[in-house]
């Protein structure tokens, strides 16, 4: 934590500055006049109608929403909601997202991006946006396929992944997004389900009230090119033994009638076990708590979730930490040079002091 | 001491000053104090800092050598200077890679404390050049200028290095004497800088002074130099170096437009001075993102540009490189940029700190599809102001991204500079929308983000926030003026042919020739910081008697409207550039006229005399002279400027610095 007096608020909120709305809101005003382009059964659909429903309670104006996405079938995103939106270039949606949060406070900016955009082609611009905690939320929308481009492996595929590109499977070891996120420290990561619109809105609501980055890794289900890549966690059969459920302060207990919980395991690891094989049981659980400073504790967490094809991981709200957020300290620089040295005069500032005159 | 000679002030009416030594050497401070009392003193000036890319390459080597070249005179002048008249050598090194450039008659000022044989040796002498009588053209003043220093900071009780670290001031103040500069600014400057280190101040500013006591007591010189201020036009003046003036204009662009300016850059030389300036500028409403990559600088400029801010992104051609994409993104949401390009010489990494202007071609065409924008070039240091404010008024009004090209010549040189009123600078009106713009079928009102202004085709501008107007745009092919996404192949020949429109139908002087008497034959067409050489070259060639028009191009894209005109008016048109003949690309395939090209690559600034002969044999070729026959371009290169320098000696040379 910064021992600085920024003079920012101790608590502060993701939306604080945005203008609130003066009268009530429903989802069809949030629903742009643009026909949806997305294959049938596609996941972006469910997180589509989850986030127009979601936008109207926040209680902001609509108007001081802005949506910037990459390039990919999720980055379709912004021209779907009738908020102010930018389809940008592939993976840059976060820098840009920077300038505009930077310069302009009283916007509730999200950038919506997926595997491939935000972690192979756009990977700088995410890592960097997360330590310098900009105040913005990042949707990544994780298919571990390439859509667009018709079915190649991406930089979230598991290993020795039969693609168009890869023949003989892929020989990449995939990045884990919240782990990534989190050796970046950023103060916000969160995974959630494209199907599950409870838990998704839940989590988006959180992201909106963070002040800082908010990383929101979805998992979401690309019927075309990689079907049921989260079947694990959507198919009754297997869903409870597969989603390890994070809720602040409440032990972390899953799996059918409760029989697994994650403990402590050596240096700085976690691990699942069986509660009737722990010698004090269900007491020598880990209490979830996501305001943990060290990030080491969430990462931990991230290494739960399989690494090849996935049938356990983490869900919920991993880290949510207050930092101070990099738009908000440029902003005050500018203020606090204008209260020390006053609001700059040009004139003089061109003139400088070593100046002659030729009559 | 009482003098025994009488000292002589000699008039001239303009000099040639090179200091040179390591880069820890402090050459480039000396250069630039040296500068500061020139300029306060009322000379026309310019300036050559030149410098390697590395921090500290190894003392004593001859790729460690930095120099800063300064042409001062009582006249109005365009270079930095093609040869030094006077050429102070901090060591072995600085001496050898300078000497080439130092005209035979010149004068060399030695500091003779590192010619050892061991330093000699590793630089490739035999012997001491100071003794072998290999230097018997120049007029060498041999002293032991670390050794005086050393002693002229005794009671300060620094280390011998620490002390003799302010040798580069001792050197100065001699040379301050020797023309007769004034000193106090650089005292003034000297207390500030080192306010925090008493010792290191007192030390400094006594060696300043030992410098020039020394010239004034020591006998050493029997002559001082005098150049008189210049005749200039009236008003208030300051020096002013490229990447200020440019960071200033950056600055007086966007208040002029009320608008904030956010920067996002990375750094990379020899733009960085231009993020280092603003960065200084908080209280003017400017934000700086020193981004994580070029690319994310010129994003977060761009989501400025969004955001309803003035988006600013700095670099060279590599970053440039790395920024295309974008920048072809700024086209396709016809959003202001201004993109400035301090051109250095590449390709790929090249030579990081030395000048060239290959990057024309580059920012003219280096987008994929067919991605028009206009392009602004600087023609000396302080233009650098007056390109950015106009560089700024075209992305505002015209809703597009600008390049500015300046480069490494211009960029850390520096010249007088007229102060500008800033009021008196045109006022620029984003004119955001902020009402609908438009009906649908129902009658209803609506914002069409890409309905366009018929006189500059410039589209409608709502930034976020505005009630009623949210649209989104990006990088897929736009409908006209809805802004939705289309693949309709009428519409796309249509918005390309619109986006080329607005491009060309921007409005730019027409360009002003300089052709005294009207009766030249040929034209000198150049573009950027050749102008400086060009107009030194042009005079060279007028001065002995030669018909030649000059006329040199700020803007490359669009063209002046009667660029045509002018080509087709002369029988030859020669265009130098300091690359391969770029700019006579455009003029070849835009105006179908064989211009003749004159290129060179060297990393430096053209030389005048060099153009003068180029320019001298065109214009005889021209007039159909044979080739053996002329003489107007050998005459024009071999000008010199009154009399030659020789700083006269007494006699009473204590190479081992007796004193
Ligand atoms: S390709 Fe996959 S991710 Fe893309 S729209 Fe179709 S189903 Fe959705």
């Amino acid at each position: 934590m910064s021992t600085v007096d920024l003079g920012l608020p101790s608590l502060p909120g993701g939306l604080r500055g945005v203008p609130a709305a003066t009268e009530p809101q429903n989802r069809k005003e949030y629903v742009s006049d643009q026909e949806v382009r997305w294959c049938p059964g596609c996941g972006d659909y469910a997180v589509l109608a989850a986030f127009q429903g979601f936008l109207p309670e926040l209680g902001i104006k609509r108007e001081n929403v802005a949506m910037v996405s990459g390039i990919g079938c999720s980055s379709r995103f912004p021209y779907y909601l009738s908020t102010y939106g930018m389809h940008s270039i592939h993976g840059r949606a976060p820098a840009i997202a920077t300038g505009l949060a930077v310069a302009r406070p009283d916007l509730s900016v999200w950038v919506v991006t997926g595997d491939g955009d935000a972690l192979s082609i756009g990977g700088n611009h995410l890592i960097h946006t997360l330590r310098r905690n900009v105040n913005l939320k990042i949707l990544l929308f994780n298919n571990r396929i390439y859509g667009l481009t018709k079915g190649q492996y991406s930089p979230t595929s598991e290993p020795g992944k039969v693609t168009k590109s890869t023949p003989m499977g892929s020989v990449d070891n995939p990045f884990n997004p919240v782990s990534l996120a989190l050796g970046a420290e950023a103060t916000f990561v969160a995974r959630t389900v494209d199907s599950d619109r409870k838990h998704l809105t839940a989590v988006l609501r959180a992201a909106a009230e963070h002040r800082g980055t908010a990383f929101v890794e979805i998992y979401q289900n690309c019927p075309i090119f990689n079907d049921n890549a989260f079947d694990a966690f959507k198919n009754p059969e297997t869903r409870d033994d597969a989603i390890i459920p994070l809720v602040h302060g409440e032990p972390i207990r899953f799996g059918t009638d409760g029989r697994l919980g994650v403990v402590r395991d050596g240096f700085a690891s976690l691990a699942v076990r069986e509660i009737a094989s722990l010698p004090n049981g269900e007491a020598d659980l880990v209490i979830h708590d996501a305001h943990t400073e060290d990030p080491a504790y969430a990462f931990a967490l991230s290494r739960l979730t399989d690494a090849g094809v996935l049938h356990q991981a983490p869900i919920g709200i991993f880290r949510s930490v207050d930092h101070p957020a990099y738009d908000d300290m440029v902003r005050q620089q500018v203020e606090t040079s204008k209260e020390s040295q006053g609001i700059g005069d040009l004139q003089a500032l061109v003139t400088g002091s070593d100046t002659w005159t030729v009559n | 001491m009482n003098r025994t000679v009488t000292i002589e002030v000699k008039q001239l009416d303009r000099v040639v000053i090179r200091f040179a030594g390591d880069s820890g050497d402090g050459m480039q401070l000396t250069g630039d104090r040296f500068t500061a009392e020139t300029a306060s003193f009322g000379n026309d000036l310019s300036t050559l800092p030149n410098f390697p890319a590395e921090i500290r390459a190894p003392a004593g080597t001859l790729p460690g050598v930095s120099s800063f070249q300064l042409h001062f005179a009582d006249h109005d002048i365009l270079t930095p200077g093609d040869a030094p008249d006077v050429l102070i050598a901090m060591n072995p090194a600085a001496l050898k890679a300078n000497l080439r450039d130092v005209p035979r008659g010149a004068t060399l000022i030695v500091d003779t404390a590192d010619f050892t044989a061991r330093n000699l040796k590793r630089i490739g002498y035999e012997e001491n050049p100071l003794e072998t009588g290999e230097l018997d053209a120049y007029h060498v003043v041999p002293l032991n200028l670390t050794g005086m220093t050393v002693e002229s900071v005794k009671e300060f009780g620094l280390t011998r290095k620490d002390a003799s670290r302010a040798k580069n001031m001792y050197a100065l103040g001699l040379v301050s004497w020797l023309f007769q500069r004034p000193v106090e600014s650089t005292i003034d400057f000297l207390q500030s800088k080192f306010a925090g280190k008493p010792d290191i101040r007192d030390a400094n500013i006594a060696a300043f002074r030992a410098g020039y006591n020394f010239g004034e007591t020591a006998e050493e010189f029997s002559v001082r130099y005098e150049v008189k201020p210049a005749r200039m036009a009236t008003g208030t003046y300051r020096n002013i170096s490229g990447n200020l003036a440019l960071a200033y204009g950056l600055v007086a662009g966007a208040q002029r437009a009320g608008l904030p300016l956010v920067l996002g850059a990375y750094p990379i030389t020899p733009a960085s001075d231009v993020l280092h300036e603003l960065s200084k500028l908080k209280r003017f409403d400017v934000t700086t993102i020193q981004a994580e990559d070029e690319i994310a600088g010129v994003g977060a400029a761009l989501g400025a540009s969004f955001a309803g801010a003035l988006g600013v992104t700095t670099s060279s051609g590599p970053g440039i490189s790395l920024k295309s994409e974008t920048i072809g993104l700024g086209v396709m949401l016809e959003l202001p940029l201004v993109v400035c390009d301090i051109q250095r010489a590449g390709p790929s990494t090249g030579m990081p700190t030395k000048t060239e202007q290959a990057d024309l071609l580059q920012v003219m065409f280096g987008r994929n599809g067919e991605a028009p924008l206009p392009v602004v070039a600087a023609q000396s240091p302080a233009d650098c102001f007056a390109i950015a404010v106009e560089a700024t008024r075209i992305a505002i009004t015209y809703r597009t991204p600008v390049i500015v090209l300046s480069d490494g010549y211009l960029a850390n040189g520096s010249e007088p500079w007229q102060i500008p009123v800033i009021e008196n600078l045109p006022k620029i009106d984003p004119n955001f929308t902020t009402e609908p713009n438009s009906t649908n079928d129902k009658g209803e009102p609506v914002y069409l983000p890409y309905l366009r202004d018929p006189e500059t085709l410039a589209r409608a501008w709502a930034i976020p926030g505005t009630a009623g107007l949210d649209h989104r745009i990006g990088g897929l092919e736009k409908e006209d003026k809805t802004g939705n996404i289309s693949y309709d192949p009428a519409n796309h020949d249509l918005m390309i042919r619109t986006r080329q429109a607005k491009v060309d139908g921007i409005t730019v002087p027409p360009l002003e020739v300089d052709d005294p008497d009207g009766t030249a034959k040929v034209l000198v067409l150049g573009w950027g910081s050749t102008y400086g050489p060009i107009g030194a070259g042009c005079r060279r060639v007028r001065k002995v008697g030669g018909k030649i028009a000059q006329a040199h191009l700020r803007h490359l894209n669009p063209f002046p409207p009667n660029l045509g005109e002018v080509l087709k008016s002369y029988d030859k048109v020669l265009v130098p550039e300091m690359n391969l003949g770029q700019l006579a690309m455009l003029l070849r395939a835009k105006y179908l006229v064989d211009v003749v090209s004159y290129a060179q690559v060297r990393g430096m600034p053209l030389g005048a005399a060099e153009l003068a002969e180029v320019i001298g044999n065109l214009v005889e070729e021209t007039a159909g002279i044979d080739d053996d026959a002329r003489h107007l371009g050998e005459a024009a290169a071999n000008l010199t400027h009154g009399e030659a320098l020789h700083i006269e000696p007494n006699g009473l040379h204590h190479p081992e610095g007796a004193r």
